[in-house]
């Protein structure tokens, strides 16, 4: 793909396209506010968090709880939209601050997924399609059938109780283990010994859904002109298989892949309170039990602006894998 | 000649077995007060009794009977997953038919209104809905049905699109039918048919939805579920793992079949879209 001035106007085409959907997303945050029980400047301060009374008057202030309904949304659009989301008692810290640190460890979580989920579902369905009906095949739409219809935080628990628990191979809990002081590669392999478990939970849904995916599409596209186009000039099957129906029939798995970014968040909000893993989504489970709605509410806003720029990549990432893309 | 719905149905055996199991979940959540009367949260016996022993399922953490539990949270898992689709497919058939039938700026503001919904990250947005709202039955069905409604809205608006241009909809125009006639009466019966079917598989979605929720504890307090006895015997997996494995196990298999009931629908009612 060149890098001319269409895809420049491309992308700011798109980035453009992005403002309302924040926009829309920073006052679904302010109707959610309204609706929770109580005062919003008593919710702002979260809720149970013991914030003294001047910072509640304070906060009163700030987001104009006394002035009309439309002058509190745009002051709230203000506030949230300069990252100013208020402060968390409970952890006493700023809760924009809060939800940065905790953002690797949940992007750490979610990049390995999606890789391990969409290798091996490409592979599971290019074996599956390419022995269609026999028993490997049948195999593995099985097994993505099933693992399709099996809770996220279940299988985390039964992949403790096996792998931890009765065999003792991996850790059960925690991103590394914090007392061993590792450095260097130590920590790294550490980290990662952590990290099998939650992504092999977190990946086993997604798994199962690109495998089916990939098996359908590879099927679709065996029947298309160019496939028999190929074989009357006398390809081998083999080079007709990798070369040209693969690369084809990947390209709707990668639009899911993308399209799925949002849902994977949601699920390591799960995978990670199983598995006590330190990033987003447990900070949203603690969140919720500490009563802290404003910090949930910066999770949330944050999130669905982290799943904005995630489709937008993804779409520039299209643009590199399909030429046929006009930048119209 | 076409074989009738039924037998095109049961000939597929996955489906077969799906129904089955679902009529036996149905059968067991709807008998629930009489095969276990009183109270599933009641304490009958010593804690961690292990299964197959007095109780079928064994006793948990507090001595409640596990197989008491199963039987009554399968009422709540089928009650919230089956409500809560047909809140969510009647606001997506509402919406799609609306924006597929009249095209034009209404279908423009409706899909960019759903392709909202389908942006923000929804398991996430269910449960700041059920947060706020409080953990309860009602709050619970709605916050699944307010994430699960886009993808039926996409698929009406394509087929009401794809209806309006049919020419019994142009006669029906002609002869001066209202357009909520038009949209309720000729379209919609033709379209119902994929609705049914995707509608079906929502349940399933909707019943893993409860659950992750109830595991989270924002599941309703008054009603024992599936998802509540998992995150309730969690901190137990060392020593009784009965505690989670049963209730995941009855998870599975509910959601696997409800899946399996939907797909073999599907194939019955497109006989010729099989696929491969």
């Amino acid at each position: 793909m060149a890098i001319g001035p269409g895809t420049i106007l491309y992308v700011v085409r798109r980035l453009l396209q992005a403002v309302p959907i924040v926009v829309g997303i920073v006052v679904l945050n302010f109707l959610l506010l309204q609706l929770a029980p109580g005062d919003a400047a008593t919710v702002l301060a979260g809720e149970a968090g013991g914030a003294p009374p001047e910072y509640v008057a304070q906060l009163r202030e700030r987001f104009g709880l006394d002035r009309p309904m439309h002058v509190q949304l745009l002051l709230y659009v203000k506030n949230v939209l300069t990252l100013d989301l208020g402060y968390s008692f409970r952890n006493s810290m700023p809760v924009s601050e809060l939800i940065f640190g905790r953002l690797g460890p949940t992007l750490l979580l979610m990049g390995t997924t999606l890789i391990v989920s969409v290798l091996s579902g490409v592979l599971l369905g290019l074996v599956a399609a390419t022995a269609v009906n026999t028993w490997r095949d049948r195999v593995i739409s099985v097994a993505a059938v099933i693992a399709y219809a099996t809770p996220l935080f279940w299988i985390g628990l039964m992949l403790i109780l096996l792998f931890s628990i009765k065999l003792d191979w991996l850790p059960t809990t925690g991103m590394e283990d914090v007392v061993a002081f590792n450095e260097g590669w130590d920590r790294v392999l550490d980290i990662a010994r952590h990290l099998v478990l939650p992504t092999l939970t977190l990946s086993l849904f997604y798994m199962a859904l690109y495998t089916r995916m990939m098996r359908a599409a590879m099927l679709d596209q065996r029947g298309m002109d160019y496939v028999v186009t190929a074989r009357s000039k006398g390809l081998a099957e083999r080079l007709i298989t990798y070369r040209h129906v693969l690369r084809n029939a990947v390209l709707p798995v990668v639009t899911m892949a993308g399209v799925q970014v949002g849902s994977l968040l949601g699920g390591s909000v799960i995978v990670e309170s199983v598995f006590a893993w330190p990033g987003l989504g447990q900070l949203a489970f603690q969140s919720l039990f500490a009563r802290d709605f404003n910090l949930l509410l910066g999770i949330f806003f944050l999130s669905a602006c982290l799943v904005v720029l995630v489709n937008l990549i993804v779409d520039l990432v299209y643009l590199v894998l399909d030429p046929r893309i006009k930048l119209g | 000649m076409q074989q009738p719905f039924w037998r095109r149905f049961v000939r597929n055996r996955p489906a077969a077995f799906g129904l089955a199991f679902l009529a036996f979940v149905v059968v067991l959540a709807l008998g629930a007060p009489l095969l276990f009367p009183g109270d599933p949260f009641r304490i009958v016996d010593m804690t961690f009794l292990p299964p197959f022993g007095a109780y079928l399922f064994g006793t948990d953490s507090l001595g409640r009977d596990i197989a008491a539990g199963i039987a009554h949270g399968g009422r709540t898992s089928l009650m919230v997953g089956l409500v809560a689709s047909i809140v969510a497919v009647s606001i997506g058939t509402l919406l799609g038919a609306v924006a597929g039938f009249y095209r034009g700026w209404i279908d423009d503001a409706l899909m960019r209104f759903t392709e909202f919904f389908q942006t923000i990250p929804t398991f996430l947005f269910a449960i700041v809905l059920v947060a706020i709202m409080s953990p309860s039955r009602g709050s619970i069905i709605v916050a699944i049905a307010v994430i699960s409604w886009p993808p039926i809205a996409r698929l009406v608006r394509g087929e009401f699109m794809a209806m309006r241009e049919r020419e019994f909809v142009q006669a029906a125009i002609c002869l001066g039918m209202t357009d909520l006639a038009i949209i309720f009466r000729q379209i919609l019966p033709n379209v119902l048919s994929p609705i049914i079917v995707a509608g079906s598989l929502m349940v399933a979605t909707a019943i893993l939805i409860e659950a992750a929720l109830a595991f989270l504890g924002l599941g309703d307090s008054n009603a024992m579920s599936w998802g509540f006895m998992i995150g309730a015997g969690r901190s137990f997996l060392r020593d009784a793992w009965w505690l989670c494995a049963i209730p995941g196990i009855a998870i599975l298999l509910t959601v696997l079949s409800i899946n399996l009931v939907g797909e073999g629908v599907n194939d019955a009612l497109n006989p010729r879209l099989r696929t491969l």
